[in-house]
């Protein structure tokens, strides 16, 4: 059994009014610890809501949440334990910095959990480190900085309360491409580094199929499919119709392999797909 | 969820108290509230209940809206009931017990009170249930703007008053979602002393001071992009009229306020 397991889970936002809306409907999912899990899904595909249960902010209508096998809502004294065990980092979190210095604000989350100065203190330099914060911007106020610094100091002071699970939703939304590719970057390491389950929302299969090894993909408040990389790839088509597009390369180099050419892998990445063309213009060379 | 909250109570229809032009319901609001104040007697008071339950037979307005409309003023109903009931010595004594007095002038004028603030309520709420926010501050604009003369900034304060409700929703909305934010990273809002409470609001004030001060600056700088300058030589999409219908309002209106001097004058009770 996964870390994060759902059963039918159900939720209606204005239940009893005219604006009864269906979020999430009858979701089944089953992550494994350690996994790095894309979800993608159209706007309104209910996402964001479905990534609220995981950590008992919304209560489901119907259904159930499990973490780590401990069932949510279950007991209520327990939720702020699992607030711990699964950091969720909301769109646009830069909106939710409010202390004095970037140190203070990222220590906000470990203080919360009555850990002591000197823990506190390693985690904050830890994750600062780790986002690329450098010393001299912890002692800033946190609306001195940038717009992409506020992200990763928003996304460090939910990665120093060290969860097992990190759940971010659209952490790239609004940024440039060289801010998009530095947050996707220091996402990986962070998950490369201490092998902790990381669910990244987003809406660009790009941003996606660059950082992940599986994805969900939601749509119209269902689960459409939950497969690797390139089984999802695969159905290219159908993801289409849904609104949500396979990244350009998979799609040039899918035409390429429909005109004879043969390539080992799927191609999810341009860097690849430049070393994959490279290597077969040598070898044409050397025929 | 804080968005439950109810604000700006408008409840969209088509009756003639719809209708009517705002400003003439404005204008029968203030007359209906001096038909409250100027009434001395029971009899008075039901001149201004049956006005009030005309208007609210023709607008519509469901039952359950008015009563929902009169719950939070049962605290108020109560306080200055027991304020009246314990401290006005008049008339017949009812009770006595200790320094406890109740006397007859009391428990009327509890009643009277009471009745009073009810149909307060009420008539105020009619007109907030039939008349569009945006409606009302137009023509709050409108009867404020003869004041012009004397620099009187009648369209900047009911500009104001338009952002400030437009933006209501949008700011339940972000407190929400700050909140969620904040309590992820295990802010406790709910429980520990009155202090402790009181700073743990602190994490969902401080951004949501700086979003709105940010909000109102880009709305500051897209009105004047679009070349907003203020009242002068604006014309309007909506312009107000007065139909026959608003004079016959009013015309109704003056003859309940006559029948309250009337009974004040001759009626006993
Ligand atoms: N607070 C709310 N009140 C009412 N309806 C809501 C609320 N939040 C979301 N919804 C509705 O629930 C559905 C799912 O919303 P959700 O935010 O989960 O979508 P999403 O997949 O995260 O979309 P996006 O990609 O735009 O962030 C949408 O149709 C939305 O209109
Ligand atoms: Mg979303």
């Amino acid at each position: 059994m996964g870390i994060i397991r759902t059963e039918d889970l159900t939720y209606v936002y204005g239940e009893g009014t005219p604006f009864r809306k269906v979020a999430i409907d009858k979701i089944n999912i089953d992550i494994d610890e350690g996994e790095i899990v894309g979800v993608i899904g159209h706007t309104g595909s209910g996402k964001s809501t479905l990534m609220q249960h995981l950590n008992g902010l919304l209560k489901p209508t119907s259904g159930k949440v499990y973490i780590d096998g401990e069932e949510l809502f279950a007991d209520k004294s327990r939720l702020k334990d699992i607030r711990f065990k699964v950091g969720l980092v909301f769109q646009y979190p830069e909106y939710q910095l409010f202390e004095e210095t970037v140190y203070k604000d990222i220590a906000f989350g470990p203080k919360n959990m009555g850990l002591g100065e000197d823990e506190i203190d390693r985690r904050v330099r830890e994750t600062a480190r780790l986002v690329g914060l450098g010393e001299e911007l912890l002692e800033k106020s946190p609306f001195e900085l940038s717009g992409g610094q506020k992200r990763r100091v928003a996304i460090a002071g939910v990665m120093a309360m060290e969860p097992k699970v990190l759940i971010l939703d659209e952490p790239t939304a609004g940024l440039d491409p060289r801010g998009r590719d530095r947050i996707l970057g220091l996402i990986k390491e962070y998950h490369a580094e201490k092998g902790t389950t990381v669910l990244l929302v987003s809406h660009s299969m790009e941003d996606v199929a660059k950082t992940v090894s599986k994805i969900l993909v939601l749509s119209d408040a269902k689960v459409f499919m939950y497969s690797d990389r390139s089984s999802v790839f695969a159905r290219a088509d159908e993801l289409t119709s849904m609104g949500l597009t396979v990244p350009q390369v998979t799609r040039v180099f899918d035409r390429l392999r429909a005109m004879g050419i043969e390539f080992d892998d799927e191609v999810f990445s341009v860097d690849y797909a430049k070393d994959l063309v490279l290597k077969l213009l040598e070898e044409k060379r050397r025929h | 969820m804080i968005k439950d909250i109810t604000i700006g109570q408008f409840f969209p229809g088509k009756s003639v108290i719809h209708r009517l032009d705002p400003r003439i319901k404005l204008l029968l609001t203030v007359m209906y509230i001096v038909m409250l104040f100027i009434a001395k007697s029971f009899s008075g008071l039901g001149v201004g209940i049956v006005f009030m339950l005309i208007s609210f037979l023709l607008s519509g307005i469901p039952i359950k809206m008015m009563l929902k409309s009169i719950k939070p003023i049962v605290p108020i109903i109560i306080f200055t009931g027991i304020l009246n009931l314990f401290f006005i010595s008049s008339g017949d004594v009812l009770f006595e017990w200790k320094f406890i007095k109740i006397t007859s002038g009391g428990v009327t004028t509890m009643v009277f009170m009471a009745v009073r603030i009810i149909l307060l309520i009420c008539g105020t709420s009619l007109l907030t249930y039939t008349t569009s926010p945006i409606t009302l501050t137009d023509a709050i604009e409108r009867i404020l703007s003869p004041l012009k003369v004397i620099k009187f900034p009648a369209h900047e304060i009911a500009m104001m008053m338009t952002i400030a409700l437009r933006f209501i929703p949008t700011l339940i909305e972000e407190t929400d979602k700050i909140m969620s934010a904040q309590k992820a990273r295990g802010a406790d809002l709910e429980t520990g002393s009155l202090i402790k409470r009181a700073k743990a609001l602190i994490p969902i004030l401080i951004p949501l001071f700086v979003s709105a001060f940010r909000r109102a600056e880009e709305l500051a700088l897209a009105m004047e992009c679009r070349c907003y300058h203020g009242g002068e030589g604006r014309t309007r999409l909506k312009q107000l009229k007065t139909a026959p219908r608003d004079y016959v309002a009013v015309a109704i209106g003056a003859l309940f306020i006559a029948a309250v001097i009337l009974l004040n004058r001759f009626s006993p009770i």
